[in-house]
C-alpha cells in the first residue's frame, strides 16, 4: 500500500494542506444539507407539506438526498443483521438447520411484495407519522440488500483458514478479539462486494418504495421514485428526463465516492500472502490518504476502533471435552422445531383455506409459467447480445478496462427510472404490452452478465489464447472449446444475478401506467403489483408464495448444477 | 537428571505426557487411532524433535501439547498441572507461517501480547525487541505479502518469541522455505539459542527432515505410524555448531533412517493377505519409473543407501520414502535398513519398453495391491464393465480415515490407468473398462 514511507514526518507536520481544504469543505456542506434534509423524516404524515411531491426540478437535489439516505439507513440495518444473524449461523450448529435454509429462501422471495405487509406493519407501528412510511421504505430496501451480505459474511465463516484459526487460539485471543482481528477483516472482501452488489440491486428498490398504494393507503415519500411517479400521472416526459439525469449524478458520486475507493481499501484483506499488481488507487481514496487532517482524523477513529475491538471479551470458556453433541439435546431441539413447523402449516392451510380456492392457485401457477416464458427468453436473448461482446471487450484490455465500469454503473442504475420512456413508445405505436412490457424486466439486471463475461475474458490465461492461436483454432470451433468454457463460470455467475433481478423486475414491469393508460401484460409479476394495490392480502401471499417456489426451482434445476459443473470442471487451476 | 521415577512429577519438569491416545470416531468400525500410548517428558534447556513420516500422528502431538486439541486419553501435565486449553506459556510456528495478511509485521507481532491484555506502549517496547532480536528490524510496517518466505517465518518466529514463551513449539517450521533459506534460518535460531538470547525454556519442533532433526535436536523422538507411537528415542549430545560433513553425524542420519525404513512386523503380513488394506500414498507412475531407473543404474546397480540417494535426487525424506513404499508395495523394490534395492520385477521393468512395461506393472499391480484386483474383477464380471467408486471408497473407510481412503483411492485410479487395467470416470466417480476392440 502507498503509506507515507516515513512516518516520523508525517506525524509532525500534521497542518492542513490544499487537500484538507478542499475535502474538509466538502465533508462539512455535506452534512449541513443532510441534517437539513433529514429533518423531513419526522412529523405527522397529513400535514401537507411532509408529503407533497412538486415536479420542480429545484427540488430534485432534496430528493435525491432523501433517497440516499434511505438507502444508507437499510445498509446500516442489512449489516447489522449481516454481523449478528451470520456469526450465529456459523457459531451454531444447531440455528444453522434453520437460520441457512431460512436464508436462501428468503433470498428468493420477491422483495416488492414483501410492502403490503410491511407498510402496513410500519405504519400501525407509528401510526399517522412518516417515520412509520420511512421505515416500510427502509425495510423494503434492507430486504433486498441484507441476504446475499448475510450468506457471504456466512460462507467466508465457515471457510477461516485452518492455520490461523489455530495462531489465534493458541495466542488466546478472546472472542470478541478473534472476531474483530481475524473474522470481520477475513470476510472483508466478499462482504465488500456484495455489499456494493446489494446497493446496486437496492437503488431499484427505493425507487419502487417511495410511492405506493396498499389498498386505500396511499403514501408517497419524497424521493426520485415518488417524483417519478408523479411524473407519470401528469404524463411530463421532461420529468422523467430530470429524475434519471438526477439518478446519474447521484450514481456517479456513490460510484466514485464510495463504491471504488472501498473496494480498493478492501483489497488489503484479500487472503493471499503474493503481492498482485495492485490497480492504481481511485482519486477519492488518494485525497483521503494525502490529506493531513482527514488522515489525522481517521487514524484517531481506527485506533478507537483497535482499542474498542481489543477488549478481552470473552464468552465464558466452555469445557474442552464438550466435542460430543448431545443426542438428547438435539432430538429436543428438532422436536421443537418441528412442532413449529406444524404449527405454521396449519396457520397456513386455515389462512388460505378460508380465502383462495384451488383454481386460483392454478392460475396463478399458469400465470408463473408465463412469466417464465419471459424471463427465460429474456436471458437467451441477453446472453446472445451480450456474451459475444462481453468476450471482444474482455480480450482488449484497453477496452476491457473502460468498459467494465460502465456496465457496473449501469447495473447499479436503477432502471425502472427508464420504464416510462418504453411506456411512451408502447401506447404510441400501440404495441402488444404482452410482448413489449417483457424487456422491462431485464433492462437493469441484463448488465450483471456483461460485466460478468467482460472480467472472464480479461483474466482468460494468455498462454491458452497463444496455444490455440498457435494451432490455429478458429472461428465456431474457437468459441466452442476455449472461449465460451473459459468464461463459462464468470457468465454463470452473471446470469444467476440477472435471472433472480429478472424475477423481482416482474412485478413492476408487468404493469405500467402512463398517465390514465394503464398497459398490463399477463404474468405473475401483473397478478402480485394488482392483487398490493387492491389490498387483497391473500392473493399478494399466493402471489409472493407461487414466485418463490418458481425462483427456488428454477435455481436449483438449472443454475445451481450449471454452478456446479463450472466450478468443477471449467475453472482453471 | 535422566533418571526420572516413573509417574512422579519432578518440579524441573516443563511437560510431561503419560499415556496420550488419540482417535477418531467412526460409527460404522473401530476407532481410527492416530497416536497410541505416548510418553515424553520435557525439560528446561532442551531442543526435541519429533520425527516421522506424514501420518504418524506427530502433528497431532504438537497440537496436543498446544492445547488446540484434547487427547483421547492420557494425561498432558504443563508445570504440574493438568493442561486445558491453550496455555499461556506457549507459542507456536506454524508450516504455513499463518500470518494475517491485513495486519503489519508489527500488528502481527503483537497480536499474542494484545491477547493478553498488556498496554500499547509496553506492547510496542516488546515488539521491537523481538523484531531486532530476529533480524526483521525496518520491516515493522510492512505487510506479509510483501516479505519473501524467510522473512516471513521470522515474522512467525517473532510473533511466538515476543509473548516470551516457556516452551516454543515449532511445526515443520523450515519446511514451506527453499533450501538456502531454511538453512539460515536454522543457523540463526540455533546462534540465538546457544548465545541464550530468546526468551524461551525450551524447544520442541516437528519436521521430516532428518538432517535437520540432528542439527538442531538436543533428543530425537522417532515415530512409526499406524498407528503413531514413539518408536525410538534418540540423544544427540554434538556441541553447536554441528557439522554435517561429521562422520559421527552421518552415522546418527543413517541410524535414524534405518529406523524409520524397518517395517512395522505385524501389519505387512496382515495387509497383504487379508481384506484390510492398507493405506497408499498417490505416488505417480512417473516417480516411481524415475527411481527406478536411477536405482538399476550406475553407481547404484541396484541398490542404495537412502540418504545418498536422497542429497543428488534433492528429496526429503518425505518425498523419498512414499516412492519407495510404493516400490515395496508393488514388490519391485525392497527397504531394509536404510536401503533401497531392486527387485527383479522392478529389473524387468526398467529394462522393457513402454508397452511391455505397462503389462509389467499391470501384472505387480494384480498380484500386490488386492484393492487393484478386486475393481478389475468386479469390472469383469459386470455386464456394462462400470462400477461405481464409492463402494471401494466406503470399504477403504471402514479401516483407515476417509483422507487417507481418498487418498488410497487416488492411488489405485492413478496406477490402474497407468497400467490400464481399468479407466476412471471423474465426472460420474465410476470405473469402466475401455472397449479394447
Amino acid at each position: 500500500m502507498s503509506d507515507t514511507p516515513f512516518p516520523a514526518f508525517a506525524s509532525q507536520r500534521r497542518l492542513p494542506n490544499l487537500f484538507d481544504l478542499v475535502a474538509g469543505a466538502c465533508i462539512l456542506a455535506a452534512l449541513i444539507y443532510v441534517a437539513s434534509v433529514a429533518r423531513g423524516t419526522v412529523g405527522p404524515i397529513d400535514a401537507p407539506e411532509a408529503t407533497a411531491i412538486s415536479l420542480d426540478p429545484a427540488n430534485l437535489p432534496a430528493y435525491a438526498v432523501r433517497t440516499t439516505l434511505r438507502m444508507f439507513a437499510a445498509l446500516a440495518f442489512s449489516l447489522l443483521f449481516t454481523l449478528t444473524y451470520a456469526t450465529w449461523a456459523a457459531k451454531s450448529r444447531r440455528a444453522a438447520l434453520i437460520l441457512i435454509p431460512l436464508l436462501d429462501i428468503l433470498q428468493s422471495v420477491p422483495i416488492l411484495g414483501f410492502l403490503t405487509f410491511t407498510v402496513v406493519f410500519f405504519l400501525g407501528l407509528f401510526p399517522g407519522q412518516i417515520l412509520g412510511a420511512e421505515l416500510a421504505a427502509i425495510f423494503a430496501i434492507f430486504t433486498s440488500q441484507a441476504w446475499n451480505m448475510a450468506f457471504s459474511f456466512y460462507q467466508s465463516l465457515k471457510t477461516l483458514p485452518n492455520d490461523l484459526d489455530e495462531a489465534t487460539r493458541s495466542f488466546g485471543l478472546s472472542t470478541w478479539q478473534r472476531f474483530w482481528r481475524f473474522e470481520v477483516p477475513f470476510a472483508m472482501p466478499g462482504l465488500v462486494w456484495n455489499t456494493m452488489m446489494s446497493m446496486s440491486g437496492g437503488w431499484f428498490f427505493v425507487v419502487a418504495s417511495e410511492a405506493i398504494t396498499v389498498g386505500d393507503t396511499t403514501f408517497k415519500l419524497p424521493g426520485i421514485g415518488s417524483y417519478v411517479a408523479l411524473a407519470l400521472e401528469q404524463r411530463s416526459i421532461p420529468a422523467v428526463f430530470y429524475a434519471i439525469l438526477a439518478m446519474l449524478v447521484v450514481i456517479l458520486l456513490y460510484d466514485q465516492l464510495l463504491f471504488r475507493p472501498l473496494v480498493a481499501w478492501s483489497s488489503k484483506f484479500r487472503f493471499e500472502l503474493t503481492a498482485s499488481e495492485d490497480a492504481e488507487d481511485p482519486w477519492m481514496l488518494k485525497l483521503l490518504r494525502r490529506t493531513r487532517l482527514l488522515r489525522a482524523a481517521t487514524d484517531v477513529i481506527g485506533s478507537g476502533f483497535n482499542v474498542l475491538t481489543g477488549l478481552r471479551l470473552a464468552l465464558p470458556r466452555r469445557a474442552a471435552k464438550e466435542r460430543v453433541p448431545s443426542k438428547l439435546a438435539d432430538a429436543l431441539f428438532l422436536g421443537v422445531m418441528g412442532l413449529a413447523l406444524l404449527y405454521a402449516l396449519y396457520l397456513i392451510v386455515q389462512f388460505t383455506s378460508t380465502s383462495l380456492s384451488w383454481s386460483e392457485v392454478l392460475e396463478a401457477f399458469l400465470l408463473g409459467l408465463l412469466t417464465l416464458v419471459r424471463v427465460v427468453v429474456l436471458m437467451v436473448l441477453a446472453t446472445i447480445v451480450w456474451v459475444p461482446i462481453g468476450v471482444w471487450l474482455g480480450l482488449r484490455p484497453v477496452w476491457g478496462r473502460r468498459a467494465q465500469p460502465i456496465a457496473q454503473f449501469l447495473a447499479a442504475f436503477p432502471a425502472n427510472l427508464f420504464f416510462p420512456i418504453f411506456v411512451v413508445l408502447i401506447v404510441r405505436g400501440h404495441g402488444n404490452p404482452n410482448i413489449w412490457l417483457t424487456p422491462l424486466m431485464i433492462l437493469g439486471t441484463q448488465w450483471y452478465i456483461l460485466f460478468n463475461v467482460i472480467a472472464g475474458a480479461s483474466a482468460f490465461p494468455g498462454d491458452l489464447q497463444e496455444a490455440a492461436k498457435c494451432f490455429r483454432v478458429g472461428g465456431w470451433l474457437w468459441w466452442r472449446r476455449v472461449i465460451l468454457p473459459g468464461v463459462f463460470p464468470y457468465y454463470v455467475t452473471g446470469a444467476i444475478t440477472a435471472s433472480g433481478g429478472s424475477w423481482n423486475a416482474a412485478i413492476v414491469a408487468e404493469v405500467a401506467s402512463w398517465g390514465d393508460t394503464k398497459l398490463e401484460a399477463r404474468g405473475l409479476g401483473a397478478y402480485i403489483a394488482n392483487a398490493t394495490a387492491e389490498g387483497q392480502t391473500a392473493k399478494v401471499v399466493l402471489g409472493v408464495a407461487m414466485m418463490s417456489a418458481f425462483v427456488v426451482a428454477f435455481n436449483r434445476l438449472l443454475w445451481r448444477p450449471l454452478y456446479g459443473y463450472a466450478t468443477r470442471r471449467l475453472t482453471l487451476g | 537428571m535422566d533418571q526420572n521415577a516413573h509417574g512422579e512429577t519432578s518440579p524441573d519438569l516443563l511437560l510431561e505426557i503419560r499415556g496420550v491416545r488419540q482417535a477418531y470416531r467412526k460409527e460404522s468400525a473401530a476407532d481410527l487411532v492416530v497416536l497410541e500410548d505416548v510418553d515424553l517428558q520435557l525439560r528446561p534447556g532442551e531442543i526435541v524433535g519429533l520425527l516421522g513420516r506424514s501420518g504418524s500422528g506427530k502433528s497431532t502431538l504438537l497440537r496436543i501439547i498446544s492445547g488446540l486439541l484434547t487427547p483421547t486419553g492420557g494425561d498432558v501435565i504443563w508445570r504440574g498441572q493438568p493442561l486445558r486449553g491453550p496455555a499461556p506459556g506457549v507459542a507456536m510456528v506454524f508450516q504455513s507461517f499463518a500470518l494475517f495478511p491485513w495486519l503489519t509485521v508489527d500488528e502481527n507481532v503483537e497480536l499474542g501480547l494484545e491477547a493478553q491484555g498488556i498496554v500499547k506502549a509496553k506492547r510496542a517496547e516488546r515488539a521491537e525487541a523481538a523484531i531486532d532480536l530476529i533480524g526483521l528490524g525496518g520491516y515493522e510496517s510492512a505487510y506479509p505479502k510483501e516479505l519473501s518466505g524467510g522473512m516471513r517465518q521470522r515474522v512467525g518466529l517473532a510473533r511466538a518469541l515476543v509473548v516470551h514463551p516457556d516452551l516454543l513449539l515449532m511445526d515443520e517450521p523450515f519446511s514451506a522455505l527453499d533450501v538456502l533459506t531454511a538453512e539460515t534460518l536454522r543457523t540463526d535460531l540455533i546462534d540465538l539459542w546457544s548465545e541464550g538470547k530468546l526468551p524461551v525454556k525450551s524447544m520442541l519442533m516437528v519436521t521430516h527432515n532428518i538432517e535437520e532433526a540432528v542439527l538442531m535436536c538436543d533428543r530425537i523422538l522417532v515415530f512409526s505410524s499406524n498407528p503413531g507411537r514413539v518408536a525410538t528415542e534418540m540423544r544427540v549430545k554434538f556441541p553447536h555448531p554441528r557439522n554435517r560433513l561429521d562422520p559421527a553425524f552421518r552415522k546418527v542420519v543413517d541410524d535414524i533412517y534405518a529406523v524409520m525404513t524397518r517395517r512395522p512386523v505385524p501389519r505387512t503380513t496382515t495387509a497383504l493377505s487379508a481384506t484390510e488394506a492398507v493405506r497408499i500414498h498417490p505416488v505417480s507412475s512417473n516417480l516411481l519409473a524415475g527411481l527406478l531407473e536411477v536405482l538399476a543404474g550406475a553407481p547404484y546397480n541396484g541398490r542404495a543407501d537412502l540418504p545418498a540417494l536422497a542429497g543428488p535426487l534433492q528429496l526429503e525424506l518425505d518425498d523419498l520414502l512414499p516412492i519407495g513404499d510404493g516400490l515395496q508395495l508393488l514388490g519391485m523394490g525392497v527397504l531394509e535398513e536404510g536401503d533401497l534395492r531392486i527387485t527383479e520385477s522392478g529389473r524387468a521393468f526398467v529394462d522393457a519398453d513402454t508397452d511391455d512395461r505397462k503389462q509389467i506393472f499391470a501384472a505387480a499391480l494384480r498380484a500386490n495391491v488386492p484393492l487393484a484386483a478386486q475393481i478389475r474383477r468386479v469390472l469383469d464380471d459386470r455386464p456394462g464393465h462400470r462400477a461405481s467408486a464409492v463402494r471401494f471408497r466406503d470399504e477403504l473407510e471402514d479401516t483407515m480415515s476417509p483422507d487417507y481412503a481418498d487418498e488410497t483411492l487416488l492411488a489405485v485410479i492413478s496406477w490402474g490407468r497407468f497400467a490400464e487395467l481399468y479407466s476412471y470416470d471423474e465426472e460420474a466417480d465410476q470405473f469402466f473398462l475401455d472397449d479394447e476392440e
